[in-house]
């Protein structure tokens, strides 16, 4: 990042702008390949071999074997792509979320059904600090 | 003549797709938000439109990181629904007008909104769910329908106010079409949510509420909204929202509302609907 966005000061979200995408190009083009069976198949078949055909950068790529969610997006990966990894790893967008939040499935789900996580105390990162 | 004789708002979250398919929409989850839509099929049932424009993102299934259209105008015969990674959705093909959207590229493009066409393009839940919300299950699709793809997943996504305009370039140039059709407007997308990171699961009734209140009466006013207000207020991906402001500029300043409806939640998202009439004028 060269310079800082307004919206950097929102906690716990990493906007996926112009920056993060050309960063994150290779990271996302991976996950998305999963959409196909065949990828899927041979990402299974030799997880190394298949990671090699996407020049990401080293981090990137152990934060893919590692399964780090949060980390990935920091790297320039999106969401809507690295869900594609997470339902690889048989995780649903729920579940993926309550790994994200640090909260679990459980506490994810019940927050949700409850209303969701409040607006307030979460506009900005001083907000999150302060906690 | 074309004309546009209403509009509907209308999230397009994919776990409701997935409540039609699984025949699940009575349950204790599910129930509460297609009873808010039992009215809605009612309306659709007598609004009867012969065509539905219909404004949604697509969530890197037919474009990857690769092709970013910021607005993809669909100019194809017909739309797969596409597999998505579970398989397609067991929906029918989504039949087009290609002499209606034809119509539409060339008059928006001359009227300086640079679409990207799309001769073949398959459709996601961006674009069926809305379509399962509104018409049930039916064998067929009983409406012929335009895509309009919009990027809303790279930041930045076109703004509040330039989505007002290209829907009011859109009402010129369905206006201006030379066959009687009635055209309904869908606008697509949110209500506020996060799917990503330590604040997923963000939901945001008050600023919701705001939301359609200025869609509904004060469009104008509403359309110039910062992006920043939309992803700090309604999480990142309520970011979707803009997409509401093509179908509102493509109505009249004056609309009758028919129907509001609001629900928490649906897997991560806060659910939003409305119906929106031309009045009579509408018709040219
Ligand atoms: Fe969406």
């Amino acid at each position: 990042m060269t310079k800082s966005e307004e919206y950097d000061d929102i906690p716990g979200t990493i906007v996926f702008d112009a920056d993060r995408s050309r960063q994150g190009y290779h990271l996302n083009m991976f996950c998305i390949s999963l959409r196909e069976q065949k990828n899927r198949d041979a990402f299974k078949a030799d997880a190394d071999a298949y990671l090699d055909k996407f020049p990401m950068t080293a981090e990137q790529r152990q934060a893919v074997l590692d399964q780090e969610w949060n980390l990935m997006l920091e790297l320039g990966g999106n969401i809507y792509y690295t869900s594609k990894l997470a339902a690889f790893h048989g995780i649903n967008f729920q579940e993926l979320a309550g790994i994200m939040t640090g909260m679990g499935s459980t506490d994810y789900r019940a927050m949700m059904l409850a209303g969701g996580r409040s607006i307030e105390g979460n506009r900005n990162k001083k907000e999150w600090e302060d906690k | 003549m074309a004309w546009i004789s209403s509009g509907v708002g209308c999230s397009h979250v994919p776990a409701l797709g997935v409540a039609v398919d699984q025949k699940i929409t009575n349950d204790d989850y599910y129930g509460p938000i297609f009873k808010g839509f039992e009215y809605s099929k009612k309306w659709m049932e007598q609004e009867k439109p012969d065509v539905v424009f219909l404004v949604y993102n697509d969530h890197c299934t037919a474009f990857d990181a690769s092709c970013i259209p910021t607005f993809a105008l669909g100019c194809a015969a017909e739309y797969q629904p596409a597999d998505e990674g579970w398989g397609p959705r067991p929906v029918p093909v989504v039949k087009g007008n290609q002499r209606l959207s034809s119509h539409i590229a060339q008059s928006l493009i001359l009227d300086e909104f640079d679409m990207t066409i799309m001769n073949e393009m398959e459709v996601d839940h961006g674009l069926t769910v809305p379509l399962s919300m509104m018409y049930g299950t039916p064998d067929e699709w009983p409406c012929q329908v335009i895509p309009l793809a919009v990027n809303v997943v790279q930041y930045p996504a076109p703004t509040g106010n330039r989505c007002y305009n290209l829907g009011k370039a859109i009402r010129r140039a369905i206006d201006s079409y030379d066959e009687d059709l009635k055209v309904c407007i869908f606008g697509t997308g949110g209500m506020s949510h996060q799917l990503q990171h330590e604040r997923a699961g963000l939901i945001n009734p008050d600023f919701d509420t705001k939301f359609l209140n200025y869609i509904a009466n004060d469009p104008v006013t509403g359309s110039q909204m910062k992006h920043v207000e939309y992803l700090r207020e309604a999480g990142s991906e309520g970011i979707e929202l803009v997409m509401w402001y093509v179908m509102r500029g493509a109505l009249n300043d004056e609309v009758t509302e028919k129907h509001r409806f609001y629900h928490v939640p649906a897997s991560n998202t806060a659910v939003g609907h409305i119906i929106l009439e031309n009045h009579a004028e509408g018709k040219a």
